[in-house]
Formats: structure tokens, sequence, C-alpha cells
């Protein structure tokens, strides 16, 4: 079976100022795009024909991983946001947030560090890692966190693609703007 | 007393606008005033009261191992490579490479355009940000690929050889122009290619 360009949950344009709607076009509309069509290519006659896509993320190398990866981790990215989620964490994220980094402003400056420093292309998170704990780390190019048995709550793609359109060579602009669509019901949910 | 910075930002030796229409003004004022300036600036303070302190970009970049710290190896690289980038450029250029390092390309790839696709394939290939090189060690032509701003002159690379040419494929060397076309930036660098500069490259790599 043919994986597929999940269909978001919002317009194009219902980012914007944050995001803006030509970012979306290319940045779902072309590469998340690509990374679906290019691993619907790579599986057909491997040993993952007939693996779901999170055994891909866990298991595959090279090129069918990086796409596979790229797949998982745009779809996790992009279905974190709305407009009309509540701002800030609730209920057990937020008391776990406070738990491990004192508190959601301690936590925000954190994950932005590791956002705006990492080096190149790539992505930040926030883990529950194997004992039960949250974490910040950093992951190259299409890393994903599921291979070293963490549970992604939130990524923040830092691939210049993400942003170049928007706020150019200011990646600490788009961290600002992240922040504010970033919808913490559905974020809440995957903790 | 006023200290010096250590590592410089070369001028760029032409305008902005003068590799349009293959790239645009913006994209070249935003590369090279704030990713390659931020590059040396970043630098600088990383070799402060370093040994480094003391060394050429050219020097430092073969020196640049496992053990040296990230801060190093990016702005170093990011240096190295931009300065590298911009004089491998040239407006009006593009062309065919003639001479000794023609003969060589196709002594090497069969073809020129066997050349272009191959280098094409490597650019193509980087997966993220990064470089392809085409590099020539003990005589011999290559093309090979970087991460981020590694650099075949760089011991802790998996790849080596003295670069003769470099595409900068890191997304913002193209982003606006070309989004997510990559292949089409590949293709319109051959129009702003200086072969002279290449070919000079070559030849004092063979003395």
């Amino acid at each position: 079976m043919a994986f597929e360009l999940p269909k978001l949950p919002y317009e194009l344009n219902a980012l914007e100022p944050h995001i803006s709607q030509k970012t979306l076009e290319f940045h779902y509309g072309k590469h998340h795009q690509a990374y679906v069509t290019n691993l619907n290519n790579l599986v057909p006659g491997t040993a993952f024909e007939k693996s779901d896509l999170e055994t891909i993320v866990k298991k595959a190398d090279g090129g069918i991983f990086n796409n596979g990866a790229q797949v998982w981790n745009h779809t996790f990215y992009f279905m974190q946001f709305s407009k009309k989620g509540p701002k800030t964490p609730t209920g057990n994220l937020a008391k776990a947030i406070n738990e491990e980094f004192g508190s959601f402003t301690a936590f925000k400056e954190a994950f932005t560090k590791a956002a705006a420093t990492l080096f190149g292309s790539g992505w930040a998170w926030l883990v529950k890692n194997k004992s039960g704990k949250l974490e910040i780390i950093q992951e190259s190019n299409a890393g994903n966190p599921l291979r070293s048995g963490h549970t992604p709550v939130l990524t923040c793609d830092v691939w210049e693609h993400a942003y170049y359109l928007d706020t150019q060579n200011r990646r600490p602009d788009y961290l600002v703007n992240f922040w504010e669509i970033l919808d913490w019901d559905i974020i809440g949910k995957r903790f | 007393m006023t200290s010096l910075a250590q590592f410089t930002q070369p001028e760029l030796p032409y305008k902005y606008s003068d590799l349009e229409p293959y790239i645009d003004a913006a994209t070249m004022e935003i590369h090279y005033s704030k990713h390659h300036a931020g590059y040396v600036a970043n630098l600088n303070n990383a070799a402060k009261g370093t040994a480094i302190e003391k060394m050429s970009i050219d020097e430092l970049i073969t020196k640049i191992d496992g053990n040296t710290p990230a801060g190093v190896r990016n702005n170093a690289g990011g240096t190295w490579n931009h300065t590298f980038f911009w004089e491998s450029m040239a407006p009006k250029a593009g062309g065919e490479p003639g001479g000794n390092l023609g003969k060589a390309l196709i002594a090497q790839w069969g073809s020129l355009d066997a050349f272009k696709a191959e280098f094409k394939k490597a650019a193509l290939g980087q997966f993220g940000s990064g470089w392809a090189w085409l590099v020539i060690a003990n005589g011999k032509l290559s093309i090979v690929s970087t991460p981020n701003q590694d650099n075949p002159l760089m011991p802790v690379t998996s790849v080596s050889g003295t670069p003769l040419l470099g595409i900068d494929v890191w997304e913002h060397a193209y982003y606006l122009k070309y989004q997510n076309k990559r292949a089409d930036y590949v293709d319109n660098f051959w129009s702003v290619v200086n072969w002279n500069k290449v070919e000079a490259r070559f030849k004092s790599s063979s003395k």
C-alpha cells in the first residue's frame, strides 16, 4: 500500500503571519510530498515493502530511512499547529514541564536554544524518554527520536526550507513565531 | 589596543547582482553579508585566546580533526568554503573548461557532460546541508560531497583531496530563487562557473 500525504487540518494561509502561505505551499506541497513520493519509489522490492511508517523510521537506513523519517517528521510537525488551541501546556504535560524545566518559560528558552544551535539541517524535539521524563534533544537531517526509544511530544523543523522564505538567515525570528501557532491540546495528547 | 580580527572575509570579487539571473542579488547579499560574515565573526570568537588565533584559514582547515570543537570546525569550514565558492564563480563566465583541465575531466569521465552529470548527482545526493566538490588527490580527479561546512581538506572528513570546484547545497544558497528545486540551481550553476579560476587551481595542484 502506498504512503500518502496526509491532509492538513487547516488552510495553507491559516498560520499567517507566523508561517506564510508561500512557505506552507512549498514545505507541505513540495517537500513533504516529495518525501512521500520518494519513499513510495524506494520501498518496492525491499524488506520494507509491507512495513508501516513507524517500522521504517525505526529500522531502515539510507534513502528509505531519510525519506520515511522525513514523512513522519513533517506530519508530526504540521499536525501540532492551529491558531485555535491553548497557547500554553495544560494538565499532566504542564506539570511535567514544570517539574523538569522549572517553568514553561524556562522550557521555552531551553527548547529554543536547542533549535537555534542545531548546525545545518535537522529537528529539535521534546520527548518523553524511556523512564517517562521529558528531554530536549537535537537530531540532524531526518533524525527521529523513535529510533532511540523516545516518545516524541513536540518538534521544530530547522531545515532552512522551513523558514527561509519568511525570515531568511534569521532562524531566531522563525523560532519566536513557532510558539505562536502551537496547539497545546494536540501536543498534550501525545504526552 | 584594538585587537585585529584574525580571520577576515575577503571582498566579493563582483557585485551581488552580477550573477543574475542564475543566482539572484538577494540571495547573494544575504549569503555573503549574513551567512558568510556570520561564520567569520563566529570563528573569530571561537579562536580568541587559543592557538588557532595565529593560524591562517588555509592552515586551520588542514588541522580540523575529531578533537576540534564544533564551533571551530563549523565556522572555519563556513569561512573557507564560502570564500572558495565566491571565487569559483564570475559574471559572464560558464562555458566549457579548456586546456589541460578540460582534457583531464574528459579523460576521467569520458565527456564534460558525463562529468557534469556526476557532479550534479553528488550535489543532489548530499542529503541535508553540505557541499559537492571536484577534488584532486595524487593527480587523480574525483567528485565527493561533505555534510554541513566540512571540507575535503579537513582530516575529520571521510573524503580527501584538494578542492578545485565546490557548490554550496545548503538550502540558503538557492531557496529564495529555486525553493525545493535544487536540481535547477545546480544546472544553472554551470553558467557562472569561473573555469579560469578552476583551471588555475588545477595547475597549481599539479606543480
